[in-house]
């Protein structure tokens, strides 16, 4: 009898250190099963491709993201990520107010153009004031001025093989095994084209601030704020991603975030 | 299905009298009711994780950074006594170190809006927390359409959910027999009952979803008065949150009156369908003349 109730004695003390371990570890037990790449993580993520498919048929090529009013605008734009890169190429072209800077077109274009900032500007511009949502929650409403990517997509003239923009950065956003990882970013054909993705040189009325990615940076207004690379100094057209950082995408993206972002 | 319901002869010999089993839950509601339980769950542990990413809730289209608009956060401040977490609601600031905006195992703690075992990963990762949000989103929103087109047409919704005259005239009786955790069970939901499920189905849940849209930008050029209707993106936002609390609400009071109903009898009636009514009770006759 003894030997039975220290064994029921120690089977409860087991059963309780195992049930309050399960307490304590909580929601830990999916953890190993999320990360990018594990299978459950894998088939999770075929819901992302379904929200972009129904936002895609739903939106179509031409919906327009709201726009407002200038009494929207009541706070001086939320400035986020990387607001005063460290690359010394950065802060060369700063010294320099960004007149050595150019955008390069590059990729799969038959006329790859390198564009200084005073010919952006005079190429016909568009202004908008929308609201910029980022992932983490919080939206801010702000006036960006800039030039329609459709513009310069249609003056570099886009060989048809090409699927995506891929959007090239200054601007160090992480410090790898294998070096620095500067930002870099890609939306589809159909976003760059939208009429309101601008590369934006202006922030409410003035030059766009370092903060906020000068000298030049992207909006495309149906997504969320990690599609808008900022401090962009190279647009290369690419038929696939694959072959960029961790391969999905963007610098984000490598790290889990949907590709589309447009919830 | 109504015709195949009622006493099926199925008796108990043991004392005290046990009422006939009746066939309450179809299939439908069983499946789709375990559908929600889990993507629920899953929704409030990826939500919480999601709400980490920017622990406050505002009122508007934008977030104030110049301007407060702030009605709820979540945070973690220095005090001489070491970093204290803080839940402030309208201004109001309560101290709720190793819960909200606090936690962690001891000599771990770390400032967390909610902590790891209320979070889906349990370490901080919004991209993942938004991976498996979206994906029960989906499977949220499929059960319910299919949950209420299998009810319009097996009849679950005009049988056993809608309110009737006499549910009304009952409501204030249901209304103290409940309190007094006097329970009746029945082939049919109670006043409260129907109230309740129909509340979450036909209230929460669909502004769950439709707040959640109103978040998406990429909704909005669809969908641009959704964020007019619900009084711009962050409010939207917060009402999403809002309902949250609710719906945890219902899920409380459901366990409990499980509890107090008799928690066997309930839990076989939304697996098996089969639920043991009470002897000699009016609805009982009523079902076994139907039969």
């Amino acid at each position: 009898m003894p030997k039975l109730s220290i064994n029921r004695r120690k089977f409860l003390t087991a059963a309780g250190l195992g049930a309050s371990g399960i307490m304590l570890s909580g929601c830990d037990v999916f953890d190993s099963q999320l990360r990018v790449g594990a299978p459950l993580r894998n088939f999770l993520e075929g819901a992302n491709d379904l929200t972009w498919r129904v936002q895609r048929l739903l939106a179509g090529r031409d919906a327009l993201a709201q726009e407002f009013t200038e009494a929207d605008i009541r706070q001086p734009m939320r400035p986020n990520g990387i607001t005063a890169p460290d690359d010394g190429f950065y802060k060369g072209l700063m010294a320099n107010d960004f007149n050595d800077w150019r955008l390069e077109v590059t990729g799969l274009v038959e006329k790859p153009l390198s564009l200084t900032r005073d010919q952006l500007v005079t190429m016909p511009s568009r202004t908008q004031i929308t609201r910029h949502d980022c992932v983490e929650g919080w939206s801010c409403i702000a006036k960006w001025t800039g030039t329609p990517l459709s513009l310069i997509l249609d003056e570099a003239v886009v060989k048809p093989e090409a699927r995506y923009v891929m959007f090239h950065c200054l601007d160090t956003i992480d410090r790898g095994l294998a070096g620095d990882i500067k930002y870099y970013g890609s939306i589809d054909l159909i976003d760059a084209r939208h009429p309101q993705t601008i590369l934006a040189y202006g922030l409410n009325g003035k030059p766009l601030p370092v903060e906020n990615g000068a000298p030049l940076r992207v909006r495309v207004e149906r997504q969320l704020g990690y599609k808008m690379p900022k401090y962009v100094h190279k647009i290369e057209l690419v038929s696939s991603f694959s072959t960029f950082g961790g391969g999905r995408g963007g610098y984000w993206e490598d790290y889990g975030y949907d590709w589309y972002g447009g919830i | 299905m109504d015709a195949t319901t009622g006493s099926t002869g199925i008796t108990d010999t043991a004392a005290p009298p046990k009422g006939p089993m009746v066939y309450r839950q179809s299939v439908w509601t069983r499946l789709t009711h375990w559908l929600w339980a889990i993507s629920l769950l899953f929704l409030l542990l990826s939500g919480l994780q999601i709400f980490n990413a920017r622990p406050q809730l505002y009122i508007g289209q934008e977030s104030g950074f110049t301007y407060d608009n702030t009605i709820f956060r979540i945070g973690a401040v220095n005090s001489p006594e070491g970093p204290r977490g803080f839940t402030e609601i309208f201004g109001k600031r309560f101290d709720t170190t190793g819960v909200f905006g606090w936690s962690g195992p001891p000599g771990q703690e770390r400032p967390r809006a909610f902590p790891s075992w209320l979070t889906v990963p349990s370490y901080y990762d919004l991209g993942t927390g938004r991976v498996i949000h979206f994906f029960f989103a989906w499977v949220l929103s499929v059960t319910l359409i299919t949950w209420l087109a299998a009810s319009l047409l097996n009849g679950h919704l005009s049988r056993d959910l809608r309110p009737r005259l006499h549910d009304l005239r009952n409501l204030p009786r249901d209304i103290i027999d409940h309190a007094r955790l006097k329970f009746h069970h029945t082939r049919t939901y109670n006043t409260l009952q129907k109230f309740a499920y129909a509340g979450v189905l036909f209230v929460l849940l669909p502004l769950m979803i439709l707040t959640g849209l109103t978040m998406s930008p990429s909704m909005n050029s669809v969908l641009p008065f959704l964020p007019d209707l619900f009084g711009g993106r962050q409010t939207a936002r917060t009402i999403h949150f809002g309902v949250m609390l609710l719906l945890v609400g219902f899920f409380v009071v459901h366990m409990l009156m499980i509890v107090a109903a008799g928690p066997i009898n309930e839990l076989r009636s939304i697996i098996t369908g089969w639920y043991r009514i009470d002897p000699h009770d009016p609805d009982t006759a009523k079902a076994e003349r139907e039969t």
